[in-house]
């Protein structure tokens, strides 16, 4: 049933890692990726990975699931390696008639695509074993401190929460109209692109419609419950760190500090590859 | 002029207008949906208000929770006058709503959560609001479902929690407006027996608003609302025995009731103002 969706990608298993404050993994994957951009040589790139296959070790999520969130970027992913592979001046080792592809090319279209992988796997671990609801918490506590530049943090929490409670039951009122709609004798099946979006409009406006009106009588209820923002609000459950989580920090900076000094190391890779190329040949 | 003591809700000549405009803002016309409504409740009564659509029920229950305040004329709730924006907060906190979409006022993902909004709102502490939600769900015989998402409920079930929300809040009274309208008989029952619970158990004053007779026959005192006006005012039993009346306001009687009603009417003499079934056959054995 339309009901029973899983909402984000949360993979429901106890792990450390699904135990994490949402504030730890959400600094880890911003370490992480900081890390992946910091790296200049396979040194790094090794140290990356190996510490991404300890934590998705310890998540205890299946590997497939997180290449699952890979297939919807493939096609970025074979973009970026075209171009970099085809348009990259520099030595060239391989030539089809007008197509060349140069050594520089071909390590930094191997470097870009290594780079998305490890960073489309990391922040996937984090959506995998944080519930979104917590992923909220956490955003709204981390990012608390830019509310002294105005910025509606609270709000914005709030407002991605609601939008998630929402999600089913908008869903299923789509459901309902389709049928009602199809009914009626409604078709959303056949056509072209053109003719199904068009299809589509009279589902979209009742929906709108629907939409509008549950977010009105949402916002009598919370105020008829004495919502009045974030200020001088308390939390049910409030994020609070524990031990585990110190030791999951000092393990991230620790990573961090490591993937500085190993991975700044310049190496001219192309350069290497090329000699080597030569003595083989 | 002041409020009583004595009375937990008082109106004083309520009216209130909807303002229709044309697009550019210009005034097309106005709507009385409450005119000059005076009524004094007292704490721990069981109120009932009926009412056809549009007859300015609802509109009567939202000034009591000051989402709307008068165009004319006074509300007190606990002794605070709704127009004064400073006691909104206080006003929203002793006297709870209930609404009738029971999907468009729950707000957490899971049933614990939701029912902690309120206390969260008031700033009651992390310790002090899971008492207070364990106590709330328990009241509605909902405990058992405290780490269920509320997608997953009957309406009947998803009512209960938001009583439960209101409870949380420790009000003194809650308006349930129209609460059972979207709900199959059972999760009506279930939901109409809570209420009456919370209001024996916890003498909290209840003010329910419904076009379902058979919600209204516990009701210590029953007010029908007619254009804005109080046409009726008395006991369950005063306002049912007066069947002619309610037909002349497009209002349905208990079906025994209007049996009754009929059986009088064509020389079987039976007591007027019949509400249960029990009484019916109790009454029917004695005329023979």
């Amino acid at each position: 049933m339309i009901r029973d969706i899983t909402l984000g990608q949360y993979y429901q298993t106890d792990s450390v890692i699904h135990r994490l404050d949402p504030r730890v993994k959400l600094m880890g994957t911003v370490l992480f990726i900081i890390a992946l951009f910091l790296y200049k040589n396979p040194i790094g790139y090794i140290l990356g990975i190996l510490f991404l296959a300890l934590v998705i070790k310890l998540s205890k999520v299946p590997f497939k699931f997180m290449v699952r969130g890979m297939k919807s970027i493939l096609f970025l992913l074979l973009m970026t390696v075209i171009f970099n592979l085809f348009l990259t001046p520099g030595t060239e080792i391989l030539r089809l008639w007008r197509i060349k592809i140069t050594i520089e090319g071909l390590v930094l279209a191997v470097t870009m695509a290594v780079r998305l992988s490890m960073l489309i796997i990391g922040s996937s671990i984090m959506t995998l074993t944080t519930t979104p609801n917590n992923l909220t918490d956490g955003m709204e506590k981390l990012f608390g401190f830019l509310k002294i530049f105005r910025v509606p943090v609270h709000e914005v929490a709030m407002m991605m929460s609601i939008a998630l409670r929402f999600i089913p039951i908008l869903l299923e009122e789509t459901d309902k109209i389709m049928k009602a709609q199809l009914a009626r004798g409604a078709d959303f099946e056949s056509g072209n692109i053109i003719k199904k979006a068009r299809a589509m409009v009279p589902l979209l406006v009742p929906l709108f419609i629907s939409a509008f009106r549950r977010a009105n009588d949402l916002a009598m209820a919370m105020e008829a419950r004495c919502y009045r923002g974030g200020d001088g609000r308390t939390k049910m459950k409030p994020l609070k760190y524990k031990k585990r989580d110190y030791i999951a920090y000092i393990i991230l900076f620790a990573f961090l500090a490591a993937s500085v000094c190993l991975g700044r190391i310049t190496m001219d890779i192309p350069g290497i590859l090329m000699s080597n190329i030569g003595k083989a040949v | 002029m002041k409020a009583f003591d004595s009375s937990m809700i008082k109106t004083d000549n309520l009216t209130y207008e909807y303002i229709r405009r044309d697009e550019e803002g210009n005034v097309e016309g106005i709507t009385t949906a409450v005119d000059g409504v005076s009524l004094d409740i007292t704490p721990g009564e069981f109120i009932a208000i009926l009412g056809h659509n549009g007859s300015g029920k609802s509109t009567l229950a939202k000034h009591i929770n000051a989402i709307l305040t008068p165009s004319e004329g006074t509300v007190w709730v606990d002794g605070k006058d709704t127009s004064d924006e400073a006691n909104i907060w206080d006003i929203r906190q002793s006297a709870g709503m209930v609404f009738q979409n029971p999907d468009n006022q729950i707000i957490g993902q899971v049933v614990e959560e939701d029912v902690g909004f309120g206390p969260e709102n008031l700033g009651v502490p992390t310790k002090e609001i899971w008492e207070r939600v364990e106590e709330s769900l328990k009241a509605v015989g909902m405990y058992a479902y405290r780490k269920a998402s509320p997608n997953k409920l009957s309406g009947g079930q998803k009512q209960r929690i938001s009583i439960a929300g209101v409870l949380a809040m420790h009000p003194k009274c809650i308006v349930l407006d129209e609460p059972t309208a979207m709900l199959d008989p059972n999760g009506r029952k279930d939901v109409i027996r809570a209420v009456r619970a919370l209001n024996d158990v916890e003498k909290i004053t209840i003010i329910l608003i419904t076009h379902y007779m058979e919600e209204i026959i516990h009701a210590d005192r029953v007010f029908v609302m007619d254009e804005g006006h109080i046409a009726m005012e008395g006991t369950p039993r005063q306002i049912f025995s007066r069947v002619d009346t309610l037909k002349a306001l497009r209002l349905d009687v208990p079906q025994v009731t209007e049996l009754a009603y009929l059986l009088n009417k064509n020389g079987i003499p039976m007591p007027v103002g019949i509400l249960t079934i029990d009484e019916f056959t109790e009454a029917l054995c004695h005329t023979r």
